[in-house]
C-alpha cells in the first residue's frame, strides 16, 4: 500500500472516535502486531493476507479457508485499507483473498491498519476512493462499529455482520 | 358526482375512522420511532460545522445530475460494460420485471435474496417472481418481518416501525414455534440472523437497490447496518441492482456530501455501520457454500452482474418543471420523522402504493399517478418543517400543492351551490366543496365581521354545526374563528392619530385576515408596539395573502390574491415603507411561497422587504430603539412559547425568544414540529382525531412547562392550544406592548361575538 496519508495526530482522533462506536483501537509497532493479532482472536480464526512487508498473520490464523471453515470460524482478521478520524471508520476493500466474507462472516473481526493510512475526513477519504475505485474497479466498505440493527424494537449489535470489531494500529 | 366519491361525506368518514384505527394499533410505536429519529437528526446535524454548505453542495449535484441524466445514463451502461456487468434501462415495472425473471431463469434461481430496496417495492417484483417458482427471502430484518406478517412498510428507511419488539415477538413465536418462545430484542435478532443466514448460504441470486450510482466507475453505493447487503452481493455469483435512473450523480467523490448527510438527515446517525461502495461485478470470491471443503479465492471470474436502471415515469418528472426536484430525493426519511401527521400515524396513512412521508406526493404522482398521491396528499398541511430538514432542501410543501391543484381537477360535488356565493375563486380545476370553503376563507371573514356578532352564534350553534359537518366536512366539535364586528383597518382609521412629522422608520402592518377580522387585539398591540418605538404605521386595506387557497391547492386563485397584494404593497415599498406581518404563514407567503406565484423581480422586492413583527421589533431595538417604551415582566414571570412552524422554518423563533427576555420573561420553547391545526387543516371532520393527537404531544410540553403565560405567535397554534389547553394564548406582541386606548390583555375580550365559548 503505497499511499501515504497526513497523520499528524491522526491516530488519537481515529481511536477516540471508533470508541464511540465500543470498538477496541490498539498501536503496535510491526514487530509487535503478529502476537498482538494472536492475542486478539478467538479461536477458530480465519484471515486474509495481509499487504505490509514484515507484518505478517499468526498460524493460528487460516488463510484461504474453506466455506465450512468460514462458517465455523469466530473470528475474521483483514487488513484496512484506510481509515477516517472524523468517523472512526476502517476502509475495507474487497480481493481476491476473501477479505469481505472473512470480515462480514464472523461474529469478532480484527481489522489490521496502517498508521499512515488514517485520513482525516470524509472529504480526504473520497479523494482516495475516486482515484482508487475509477482506476481499479474494486469496492470497498466504509465499515463503523459492528453491524447493527433496530429492527427489533430495540438497538441490537450483531445483526448479519460482526458483533464486535477491534483495531490493531501498526505504527 | 355523487357524495360517495373520494370527496364525500362519506369517504371522509371511512378516512376519518382509518386514522383513528391507525392511530390506536400503530401510532405509539411510529411516534416513539420517528421522534427518536427526529431528535437524533437534530443531534447530529448539530455536529457538522459545514451543515448547511454540505446541504448546498448535495442539492447542487443532484440538479446537475438530473439536468445531465441522459448523457449520465449512457455513461454509467458504458463503465458498468467495461467492467463487465450488464446494463437495462427499464421503461416501467412490466419490462423491469420482465428483465429480471428472465435472469433468475438463465441462473436457474430457485432462490432470489434480497436487501432492502424501495425501488424493488414500487415494481413489486417480490410477486412477479414469487408467480414463477423463485423462493423470494427479504434478508433485511425489518422487511423480514412484514415478509411474515404479510404487512407493507409504513416507513421508507425503517419499515417495520410500527411494531413494538412485543408484537414482533408474538409474530415469531407463532409463525416458526420456537422451542423457547423468544422475548427480547437480542434473542428476535440472533433468531433472526440465524435464519436469514442459512437462506442467504443457499441462494442462486442477490438483489439490492441502489441509493447512488456513480457514472465515472460504475459503483453503486448502499447504506446499510446490518450486513445483509454486503452478503447479499458477496455470496451468490449473480447480481441483480434495481435503481431508479435518478440515482445516478457524475462521480465517485460527489458521494462525500451523501455519505455525510444521509444517517444524520434520516435516523439521526452521523454513518450507518455500512456505506458499501461495491463495483460490480466485485472482486472478490463467490462463497459456495454447497461446495464447503474447496477453499474459497479468486477474484470473482464467474460473477454476473445486472444493472437495472427504471424510468417508470422519472423521465418525464424531469421534464415537469413542479414534480422534477422530486427526483433530487435520496430516500433519506427526514420529511417522514420530521412531520407531525406522520409522527402520529406513519405510513400506512401517509403514503401511497409504495412511497411514504411528505416527499411521497412527488414520487407517488409520478410513477404511479394521481390517484395514489390523492389518498394521502392532504395530510401534508404545508407547515414546511421538512424543508430545512431535507439534505437536498425540496420544496416538498410546493409538490404537495401542485399535486393537489391537479388533484382537485376535475371534482364537482352536489352541494357546490351552497359555497359558490361565498368563494368567488378563480379555479379552472374543481377542488371539492370542503376545499373550496377553507380556500375562500376570505370572504367567509368578510362576510363573518360584518354580521358578528350573530354570524358567530349562527356557525357555531348545533344545526349549523352540524350541517357544516355534513356538507362541508367541518369538524362539529371545533369552534369556528369569532370574527370581530370592528376590524384592524377600521380600528386604525377610526383613531384620528396624527402620524409622527419624523419618523425613524415607516411600516405598513398587513393585515392578515386573521388579525384583522378575528385576532383584532395583537394588531392593536402590533401597532401601538411599533409606534412606541418610534416609527409610523399605517394599516391599508391589502386582500388576503392567498395562503387559505394555497393550503387547498387552488394555486390560480392564491396566484390572483398574490397579484392583488403585490399591487397593494409595491407602492408603499417603493415609498421606503418596511413591510410588517403578524401571521407567520403570510410572511413565509410573501418571503417564500410567492417565488412560485409572482414574477422574480416582484417576488423579490415584497421579500425582502418584509419582516414578522417581532423579528421587526428586534431590529429596532438593535438599532437603539427604547427598550423601556415596552411593557416588561414584573418579577420572576416565566412564558412557554410555542414558535409557529413556517416562522422556525424561516429562522425567526430566536427573534421572539430573544425580545420576551429582553423584557424580563423567562422563557421555554416547545420541540413539537407543528400544533396539528396547521390552518384549515384540524377544522376537517376527517382530519380532526389526528389534528388532536398530533396537538396533545404539544399541550403536554406546555403543560410541563407550568409557565405563567402560554404565548404563541400564529392563529392555528393559538386555536389548537385554545382548545387543548382551554385557555387561549396571546401573541408575543400582546405581552410586549405598552398600554394604549383599548388595551385589554384577557382571552375573554377577543371573544365576545362566540356564541358557543
Amino acid at each position: 500500500m503505497a499511499h501515504q496519508h497526513s497523520s499528524g495526530g491522526g491516530y488519537e482522533a481515529f481511536a477516540a472516535t471508533a470508541a464511540e462506536y465500543g470498538v477496541d483501537v490498539r498501536r503496535v509497532s510491526p514487530e509487535e502486531a503478529e502476537a498482538a493479532i494472536e492475542g486478539a482472536v478467538d479461536q477458530p480464526a480465519v484471515g486474509a493476507l495481509l499487504p505490509w512487508d514484515g507484518v505478517a498473520l499468526p498460524a493460528a490464523v487460516t488463510t484461504d479457508p474453506t466455506p465450512a471453515e468460514l462458517s465455523a470460524a469466530t473470528t475474521g482478521v483483514t487488513a484496512a485499507s484506510l481509515a477516517i478520524a472524523d468517523y472512526g471508520s476502517v476502509v475495507l476493500r474487497a480481493d481476491e483473498h476473501g477479505s469481505e466474507p472473512i470480515s462480514l462472516f464472523t461474529d469478532h473481526h480484527v481489522a489490521v491498519l496502517h498508521e499512515d493510512d488514517i485520513v482525516p475526513d470524509m472529504p480526504a477519504a473520497f479523494d482516495w476512493f475516486g482515484e482508487t475505485l475509477r482506476e481499479s474497479r474494486d469496492s470497498a466498505i466504509i465499515a463503523t462499529g459492528p453491524s447493527a440493527t433496530a429492527d427489533m424494537g430495540a438497538l441490537v449489535q450483531g445483526a448479519h455482520g460482526p458483533k464486535t470489531v477491534e483495531v490493531l494500529v501498526v505504527a | 358526482m355523487s357524495s360517495d366519491t373520494p370527496t364525500g361525506g362519506t369517504a371522509r368518514e371511512s378516512k376519518a375512522e382509518h386514522i383513528r384505527q391507525l392511530l390506536a394499533t400503530e401510532g405509539d410505536a411510529v411516534a416513539a420511532n420517528t421522534r427518536g429519529f427526529n431528535a437524533g437528526r437534530y443531534e447530529s446535524v448539530a455536529k457538522l460545522d459545514e451543515y448547511e454548505a454540505l446541504k448546498d453542495e448535495a442539492r447542487a449535484i443532484k440538479a446537475d445530475a438530473i439536468e445531465r441524466l441522459p448523457e449520465l445514463i449512457d455513461a454509467v451502461a458504458e463503465a458498468v460494460e467495461e467492467n463487465g456487468g450488464a446494463v437495462y434501462i427499464a421503461e416501467d415495472a412490466a419490462d423491469a420485471n420482465r428483465y429480471i425473471s428472465e435472469v433468475c431463469e438463465e441462473a436457474d434461481a430457485d432462490r432470489l435474496v434480497k436487501s432492502k430496496s424501495m425501488t424493488s417495492e414500487e415494481i413489486e417484483v417480490n410477486e412477479h417472481l414469487q408467480a414463477r417458482g423463485v423462493d423470494v427471502v427479504e434478508t433485511d430484518l425489518g422487511e423480514g418481518v412484514l415478509q411474515i406478517a404479510d404487512e407493507a412498510p409504513s416507513h421508507i428507511v425503517a419499515p417495520a416501525i410500527h411494531k413494538s419488539r412485543a408484537e414482533i415477538a408474538a409474530l415469531f413465536n407463532e409463525y416458526f414455534d420456537p422451542e423457547e418462545p423468544l422475548e427480547t430484542a437480542e434473542e428476535l435478532t440472533l433468531f433472526a440472523r440465524e435464519r436469514l443466514g442459512e437462506q442467504i448460504k443457499e441462494a442462486d441470486v442477490g438483489m439490492t437497490g441502489a441509493n447512488f450510482v456513480t457514472a465515472d466507475s460504475g459503483t453503486i453505493a448502499l447504506v446499510t447496518s446490518e450486513g445483509n447487503a454486503r452478503k447479499t452481493v458477496t455470496v451468490p455469483d449473480t447480481h441483480v441492482a434495481v435503481a431508479g435512473v435518478a440515482k445516478i450523480v457524475p462521480t465517485v467523490e460527489d458521494l462525500q456530501p451523501f455519505v455525510e448527510l444521509i444517517g444524520r438527515s434520516g435516523t439521526g446517525q452521523d454513518i450507518t455501520s455500512y456505506i458499501s461502495l461495491f463495483t460490480p461485478p466485485i472482486n472478490s470470491p463467490t462463497v459456495e457454500f454447497d461446495d464447503p471443503e474447496t477453499p474459497i479465492g479468486g477474484a470473482g471470474e464467474d460473477r454476473d452482474f445486472h444493472l437495472v436502471l427504471l424510468d417508470n415515469g422519472r423521465l418525464a418528472m424531469r421534464e415537469d418543471e413542479d414534480l422534477r426536484e422530486t427526483l433530487y430525493c435520496i430516500r433519506c426519511s427526514a420529511c417522514a420523522n420530521t412531520c407531525a401527521n406522520f409522527q402520529s400515524v406513519g405510513g400506512h396513512a401517509f403514503g401511497g402504493e409504495t412511497y411514504s412521508g411528505g416527499i411521497a406526493t412527488g414520487w407517488e404522482a409520478g410513477v404511479h399517478g394521481l390517484d395514489s398521491a390523492a389518498e394521502f396528499n392532504d395530510l401534508c398541511t404545508g407547515c414546511s418543517r421538512c424543508v430545512e430538514a431535507c439534505p437536498v432542501g425540496i420544496d416538498i410543501p410546493w409538490i404537495n400543492t401542485v399535486v393537489r391543484d391537479r388533484i382537485n381537477d376535475g371534482h364537482e360535488g352536489e352541494f357546490e351551490f351552497l359555497v359558490d356565493g361565498l368563494s368567488p375563486d378563480v379555479e379552472t380545476s374543481g377542488p371539492d366543496l370542503q376545499k373550496r370553503l377553507f380556500g375562500n376563507f376570505e370572504t367567509l371573514a368578510r362576510v363573518g365581521s360584518a354580521f358578528a356578532p350573530v354570524s358567530n352564534w349562527l356557525a357555531n350553534a348545533d344545526p349549523a354545526a352540524a350541517l357544516l359537518e355534513r356538507v362541508a366536512g367541518v369538524a362539529r366539535e371545533r369552534d369556528l374563528p369569532a370574527f370581530q364586528r370592528t376590524t384592524l383597518v377600521e380600528w386604525v382609521e377610526s383613531r384620528d392619530r396624527i402620524p409622527p412629522a419624523d419618523p425613524d422608520r415607516k411600516v405598513v402592518l398587513y393585515p392578515d385576515l386573521y388579525t384583522n377580522y378575528i385576532d383584532v387585539e395583537r394588531g392593536k398591540a402590533a401597532v401601538r408596539t411599533l409606534e412606541a418605538l418610534g416609527v409610523e404605521v399605517v394599516v391599508p386595506s391589502v386582500p388576503g395573502s392567498g395562503r387559505a387557497p394555497l393550503s387547498q391547492g387552488m394555486i390560480d386563485t392564491a396566484r390572483a390574491k398574490a397579484e392583488a397584494v403585490a399591487g397593494d404593497l409595491d407602492p408603499y415599498v417603493e415609498a421606503g415603507y418596511d413591510v410588517v406581518v403578524v401571521e407567520p404563514s403570510d410572511l413565509a407567503m410573501f418571503r417564500e411561497d410567492y417565488r412560485h406565484l409572482l414574477p422574480e423581480e416582484r417576488f423579490e422586492a415584497l421579500a425582502d422587504n418584509s419582516f414578522e413583527v417581532i423579528e421587526y421589533v428586534y431590529g429596532l431595538l438593535e438599532d437603539g430603539g427604547d427598550l423601556a417604551a415596552l411593557d416588561h415582566a414584573t418579577g420572576e414571570e416565566t412564558v412557554a412559547y410555542h414558535s409557529h412552524c413556517q416562522q422556525r422554518t424561516l429562522g425567526l423563533d430566536t427573534y421572539s425568544v430573544a425580545v420576551l427576555e429582553r423584557c424580563g420573561y423567562g422563557v421555554r420553547t416547545t420541540d413539537a414540529e407543528c400544533c396539528g391545526m396547521a390552518g384549515s387543516f384540524g377544522y376537517k371532520h376527517q382530519y380532526y382525531d389526528l389534528a388532536m393527537d398530533v396537538g396533545e404531544s404539544l399541550a403536554a410540553e406546555v403543560r410541563a412547562a407550568d409557565a405563567d403565560h402560554v404565548v404563541a405567535s400564529g392563529t392555528s397554534c393559538t386555536d389548537q392550544l385554545d382548545d387543548l389547553l382551554g385557555d387561549r394564548p396571546a401573541h408575543v406582541v400582546e405581552l410586549i406592548a405598552p398600554e394604549g386606548e383599548q388595551s385589554v390583555l384577557s382571552a375573554t375580550s377577543r371573544h365576545t361575538g362566540d356564541g358557543n365559548r
